[in-house]
């Protein structure tokens, strides 16, 4: 496929391997939304509208734990604003363009897309074209809502005595998010620590949904305190 | 109803942080410790995620969760993809439950 006749395309190409990373872990959300009792559309609505993977485990977890709205979107803000330099970034890197085009590619930046576009501009010298990068963006979204329904549909066939013992599965979600980055750096396991510590000593006068929100907040402070110039 | 709600304000509050640094990126300043504040919140998040809300997965069986954690590591430790360290857990967790591990 020429990238130079078929800009969008290519990008669909060049997102691939992120499509295909997103699409069991939504099947997995999918499936533990509807098992914890959050009807399928609403469970769809949030993959077209959220689009924040750890985001929304994370309200499924709380919603489990009989966390109020407040605190499930006080929780989502805090755990999305490192977005914005993402996003500060990769704007950076695409060339001038529209306003509504802007806020339109903003919403499809994600951990992973962000990384896959930093990587491939960084690659690539040139900024990318913007077909290129709405190609990019558009099958890792796709996947995402498309992977939301398989989930909901599938999880009809989960037999009960499986569904029980799925919470887990949410936790070992957050786990295998974090393993891999105290691999990378044991900083990054020394923070999560920390803001377990403070999660733990919250909850121990407030309701987990605070506790948790709060031992971000702390947590997060008492990492920027000690990390020093990380990359 | 609330759980529209709940999305709704998931979907603003995730967008605008993704959107305001877009539009208006050249008038964005951060001094550099909120940058290693925010670099350092999904760790805190996560952290606080799984910790103490893992000794809640079966009621009055904090063991269940500790267990399904500790596969989870292991097998997330072995660089295996995230929906094996999942599953992996699921079943544990589902054999505890079912074989009369838990009393």
């Amino acid at each position: 496929m020429d990238s130079e006749q078929y800009p969008f395309l290519s990008g669909m190409k060049t997102g691939l391997p992120i499509a295909l990373g997103y699409l069991p872990i939504a099947v997995a959300f999918g499936a533990l939304a509807v098992q914890s009792g959050i009807q399928a559309e609403t469970t769809v609505l949030m993959s077209l509208l959220v689009y924040a993977g750890a985001s929304q485990f994370m309200a499924v977890g709380m919603l489990l734990s009989g966390a109020g709205a407040l605190q499930i979107i006080a929780a989502t803000f805090f755990l999305n604003l490192r977005h914005m330099i993402m996003s500060m970034v990769v704007s950076k890197n695409l060339p001038d363009s529209h306003f509504g085009w802007k806020a339109l590619f903003s919403f499809g930046i994600t951990d992973e897309t962000f990384a896959l576009l930093t990587f491939e501009g960084a690659k690539k010298g040139p900024s990318p074209s913007l077909p290129s990068v709405a190609g990019l963006l558009l099958s890792a979204y796709l996947a995402w809502v498309f992977g939301t329904v398989l989930g909901c549909l599938g999880s009809s066939i989960i037999p009960t005595r499986l569904s029980d013992s799925m919470v887990i599965g949410l936790y070992a979600m957050f786990i295998g998010l974090l393993i891999p980055n105290i691999r990378r750096s044991l900083k990054t396991g020394l923070i999560a620590g920390i803001s377990m510590l403070f999660c733990y000593g919250f909850n121990t006068f407030l309701d987990q949904g605070w506790s948790i929100v709060l031992a971000t907040i702390f947590g997060a402070a008492a990492g920027a305190a000690f990390l020093g110039e990380r990359s | 109803m609330k759980m529209i709600g709940i999305v709704l304000g998931m979907a603003l509050v995730t967008y605008i942080p993704r959107v305001l640094p877009a539009v208006f990126m050249h008038r964005i300043f951060f001094p550099a410790w909120f940058e290693r504040w925010l670099r350092s919140i999904p760790y805190a998040a996560l952290g606080a995620l799984i910790f103490p809300g893992i000794l809640l997965v079966d009621k009055g069986h904090p063991e269940v969760g500790l267990v399904g954690g500790g596969i989870a590591m292991m097998l997330a430790y072995l660089r295996l993809h995230i929906i094996f360290v999942m599953t992996g857990a699921i079943l544990g967790v589902l054999l505890m439950q079912n074989l009369g591990w838990v009393l």
